[in-house]
C-alpha cells in the first residue's frame, strides 16, 4: 500500500506533464469545433437547399462514425494517401475538432433558432447586411446562450481526448498504462488518470461557469 | 330533501408544515346528500383540508369517520378502500395524460376495483355520456379545453360510485367563458343527490346550491353558517370583511 | 482484382466476424446498461440518504472517468488483486457500467417530469403505490426517457470500437489487422467507417420508429 502511494507519488508529475498534452489537444479541438461549427450552423439557419444537404451529410457522418475509426483513417490512411506529413498530436486535433463540430453545431442552431426572429428584422431595418446582422447581433446573443451547452461538450472532448493514445499521442492515459506496465502498480496508476480527467471536467466546467455569469446580460437565463 | 345521518364526520384535523400550522382543529360534518362549500382567502387552508380528508396529505392529528366507520390511517389497504369511495376534483384537473378521456374514466375501474374490461368499458362510456363528450372518448387530455378536461375529471370520479365528492377550486384554472359548462355538469351532478364538500370562489353559483358555507382562514374555521347569513350577517367582522370583498368581485347573482 | 479486395472471401469472413463481435458486445451491453440506468436512476429519486450516496458516486465515476481508462481498469488493473477477466467480459463490464451511468440521468429526469397531480390523481382513486407506478408513472416515464436512452445506445454501438484497445478484437480490431496486412489503409477503414454508419443509422432509425408508435398527444419530444 505504502509503496504504491510512493510510486504514485514519484510518477505524477510526469502524469500532469500528460495533462498538459491532454488540455492543449482539447483546447485545440473545442476550438476547431466552435470555428467550423458556427458555420455549420449559421449554413443550415440560414443556408440553401444544397448546402443545408451537404451540412446534413458531414452531420451525419461526423456523429455516426467512432472517434477510433476516424483516427486510424486519418493518421494511417488518409495522411499517406495525400501525402501530408502530420503529428498524432495534430491528427487528433483535427479528428476531434471534426467530431465536436458536428455535435457544436446543434448548440449553436438551437441558440440561434431561439433568439426571436424580431432581432434580425430590426437588424435588418438599420440597413445591415445579411453577414453583418449574423456578425453583430445574433451570434453575441447566441454564442451566449450555448456556454451551457458548450461546456458538456468539453466534458465530453475531454474523456473522448484519451482515445487519442491509440496513435501514441503521449497524454495522461498513454503515460499512465507506460507508468503502470513498468511498475506493475495497474490499479492505482489508471484510477489516478481518472481522477485527473475528473479534476480536469470540474476546472473546465467551472471556469465556464464563470464565464457565463461574466458575460451575463439581464433578462437573459438558459 | 337531505336526510340528517352524518355520512361524512371529521374532528379536530390538524396539519402542520415545519413549524406553521396550516389546518387547526378544523371538524365538520356533512350528512348525505348535503353541499357544503369552503371559502375563504387564498392560503387559507382550503386545498389542504380537502387533500387532508382524502389522506393525499397526512394530517397531523385528527379523526375521521365515513359511515360511522372510523377510518384507520395507519391501514393502508383501508385507505385505499376509502378513497375509492371518495371522488376527488383538482383545480388542474389531473387527467392521467398518456391515456384517452375513455381510458382515463376506465382505467380506475378495471385496475383499482377489479371490473372487467367490458362492462368497465360502458360504464364510463355512460359517465362521459353524462358529462355530455361522448363523442371526445379517443382524446388525449392534450387535445382537450380546459373545460372538457374538467369535465372528463367529474367522469372519472363518478364512474366510481363515489359516496361523497371533494371539490377543489374546479372551475379556477379556466377561462371565463369555459366555467359555466363545468358548473352546469357540477349542477346536475348535485341535482341527482350527490354529497359534496366544495372550495370555490364562484361565490354566485355556490350560494345557490350550497346548504352551508364554511368560511375558513388561517387554517381555522372561523364560522360556519347558512350561505345568505354568512355572506350578510355574519358574526365575525373578518367573516364580513371577506364576504364584501368577494360579493363586489364576483356579484351575486341570486 | 485490385477493386475486388473487399470481396475477397478471407477479407469479406474477417469483417463478419468482426461485425459478429461488436453486436454480441453491444447487446448485452446495451440491455445490462439500461437496467443499471433504471435501477440506479428509481434509487437516485426513491432511495434513501445511503443509497443516494453509493448511486452518487457511482455516476461522478463512471461518468467522470474516461471510458478508455474505466476499460484499463477492468482489464490491466484487475489482475492487480487478483481478479483476471477476458477481454471480452471486460469490455461488455465496462460498457455496461458506463452505459448505466448515463442512463440513469435520463431516468430520473423521466421519473422527475411525471407531475405531482398524477400521482395524487391515481392516489385519490384508490390506486396503490406499486399500481400507481406501475400504471400511472412509468408508462409516461418511459415515454419521456426514450429519446435519451436511445442516444445513449448510438453512443455505445461507436465506443464498442474501444474494445480494441483492451485486446479485444471486434469490427475495428479485424479493420486494423486487415489493414495492416494489406497496407490499404484508407480504404479498409473507409469500409470499416461504413459499417458503423450502417449500425448507428439503422439504429436510430429503429428507435425513431419506436419513439412514433408510442407518441402521445401531449408527449411530444422537439429534438
Ligand atoms: N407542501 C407544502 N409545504 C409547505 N407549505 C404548504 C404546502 N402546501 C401548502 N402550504 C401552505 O399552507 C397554507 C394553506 O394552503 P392551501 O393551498 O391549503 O390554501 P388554499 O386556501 O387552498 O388557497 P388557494 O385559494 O390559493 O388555493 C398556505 O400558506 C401554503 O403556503
Ligand atoms: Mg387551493
Amino acid at each position: 500500500m505504502m509503496e504504491s502511494l510512493i510510486i504514485l507519488y514519484g510518477a505524477l508529475p510526469y502524469l500532469l506533464r500528460g495533462s498538459l498534452v491532454t488540455i492543449a489537444v482539447v483546447v485545440g479541438a473545442m476550438l476547431l469545433g466552435l470555428v467550423v461549427g458556427i458555420c455549420i450552423a449559421a449554413g443550415q439557419v440560414y443556408g440553401g437547399k444544397w448546402l443545408r444537404r451537404i451540412i446534413g451529410v458531414y452531420i451525419w457522418f461526423f456523429r455516426g462514425v467512432p472517434l477510433l475509426v476516424l483516427l486510424f483513417l486519418f493518421y494511417f490512411g488518409l495522411c499517406s494517401l495525400l501525402n501530408i506529413n502530420l503529428s498524432a498530436f495534430t491528427v487528433s486535433i483535427i479528428v476531434l475538432g471534426l467530431i465536436t463540430s458536428a455535435y457544436q453545431s446543434q448548440i449553436f442552431r438551437g441558440a440561434i433558432m431561439s433568439l426571436p426572429e424580431g432581432q434580425l428584422k430590426a437588424a435588418h431595418a438599420l440597413g445591415m447586411s445579411d453577414r453583418k446582422a449574423v456578425m453583430l447581433i445574433v451570434l453575441p446573443q447566441a454564442l451566449r446562450l450555448s456556454i451551457p451547452g458548450w461546456s458538456n461538450e468539453y466534458s465530453i472532448v475531454l474523456k473522448d481526448s484519451a482515445v487519442t493514445y491509440a496513435l501514441g499521442v503521449a497524454e495522461i492515459m498513454a503515460r499512465a498504462h507506460f507508468v503502470a506496465s513498468r511498475t506493475y502498480e495497474q490499479l492505482p496508476m489508471y484510477f489516478a488518470a481518472g481522477i485527473i480527467f475528473l479534476i480536469l471536467t470540474y476546472l473546465g466546467t467551472k471556469g465556464l461557469r464563470i464565464l457565463e455569469n461574466k458575460v451575463k446580460i439581464p433578462g437573459y437565463s438558459s | 330533501m337531505a336526510d340528517k345521518t352524518p355520512i361524512l364526520r371529521i374532528e379536530n384535523m390538524t396539519k402542520r408544515y415545519g413549524d406553521k400550522e396550516v389546518l387547526k382543529d378544523a371538524s365538520l360534518s356533512i350528512n348525505k346528500g348535503e353541499l357544503k362549500v369552503l371559502i375563504g382567502p387564498s392560503g387559507g387552508g382550503k386545498s389542504t383540508f380537502l387533500q387532508c380528508i382524502n389522506f393525499l396529505v397526512k394530517p397531523d392529528r385528527g379523526r375521521l369517520w365515513l359511515d360511522g366507520r372510523e377510518i384507520i390511517r395507519a391501514r393502508k389497504k383501508e385507505i385505499y378502500g376509502y378513497r375509492q369511495k371518495v371522488g376527488m376534483i383538482f383545480q388542474d384537473f389531473n387527467l392521467f395524460d398518456h391515456l384517452t378521456a375513455l381510458r382515463n374514466v376506465r382505467i380506475a375501474l378495471v385496475r383499482v376495483k377489479g371490473m372487467n374490461k367490458d362492462e368497465a368499458q360502458d360504464r364510463a362510456i355512460r359517465e362521459l355520456d353524462r358529462v355530455g363528450l361522448k363523442s371526445y372518448m379517443h382524446q388525449y387530455p392534450a387535445e382537450l379545453s380546459g373545460g372538457q378536461k374538467q369535465r372528463v375529471s367529474i367522469a372519472r370520479a363518478l364512474a366510481m360510485d363515489p359516496e361523497i365528492m371533494l371539490l377543489d377550486e374546479p372551475t379556477s384554472a379556466l377561462d371565463p367563458e369555459l366555467i359555466s359548462e363545468v358548473l352546469d355538469v357540477i349542477r346536475d351532478v348535485r341535482s341527482d343527490g350527490m354529497t359534496m364538500i366544495m372550495s370555490t370562489h364562484q361565490i354566485g353559483f355556490a350560494s345557490e346550491m350550497a346548504d352551508e358555507f364554511v368560511f375558513l382562514e388561517d387554517g381555522f374555521i372561523v364560522e360556519t353558517g347558512p350561505p345568505e347569513k354568512i355572506l350578510y350577517k355574519a358574526q365575525y367582522a373578518r367573516t364580513r370583511e371577506f364576504c364584501s370583498k368577494i360579493t363586489e368581485l364576483y356579484g351575486n347573482s341570486f | 482484382m485490385e477493386e475486388l479486395f473487399f470481396l475477397q472471401p478471407e477479407v469479406v469472413s474477417a469483417l463478419v466476424k468482426g461485425f459478429c463481435v461488436s453486436v454480441k458486445l453491444i447487446v448485452p451491453s446495451a440491455i445490462f446498461g439500461f437496467i443499471i440506468g433504471i435501477i440506479v436512476g428509481a434509487l437516485m429519486i426513491y432511495g434513501n440518504a445511503f443509497t443516494k450516496k453509493i448511486v452518487d458516486g457511482y455516476v461522478l465515476i463512471f461518468r467522470g472517468f474516461p471510458l478508455v481508462v474505466q476499460l484499463f481498469i477492468w482489464y490491466f488493473g484487475l489482475p492487480y488483486i487478483g481478479i483476471y477477466l477476458s477481454p471480452f467480459v471486460a469490455a461488455v463490464l465496462g460498457f455496461s457500467l458506463c452505459s448505466g451511468a448515463y442512463q440513469s440521468e435520463y431516468v430520473r429526469g423521466a421519473f422527475l417530469s411525471v407531475k405531482t397531480g398524477q400521482t395524487m390523481a391515481a392516489q385519490a382513486l384508490g390506486f396503490s403505490k406499486i399500481k400507481m407506478v406501475f400504471f400511472i408513472t412509468l408508462p409516461q416515464a418511459f415515454r419521456r426517457a426514450l429519446p435519451g436512452c436511445g442516444n445513449e445506445i448510438i453512443y455505445l454501438i461507436k465506443y464498442s470500437s474501444l474494445a480494441y484497445m483492451i485486446t479485444c478484437i471486434e469490427l475495428t480490431g479485424e479493420g486494423k489487422i486487415i489493414a495492416s496486412d494489406s497496407f490499404r489503409y484508407t480504404e479498409t477503414f473507409m469500409v470499416i467507417g461504413a459499417i458503423y454508419l450502417l449500425m448507428t443509422s439503422v439504429t436510430a432509425w429503429l428507435l425513431h420508429r419506436l419513439e412514433y408508435r408510442l407518441q402521445l398527444p401531449g408527449f411530444e419530444q422537439y429534438s
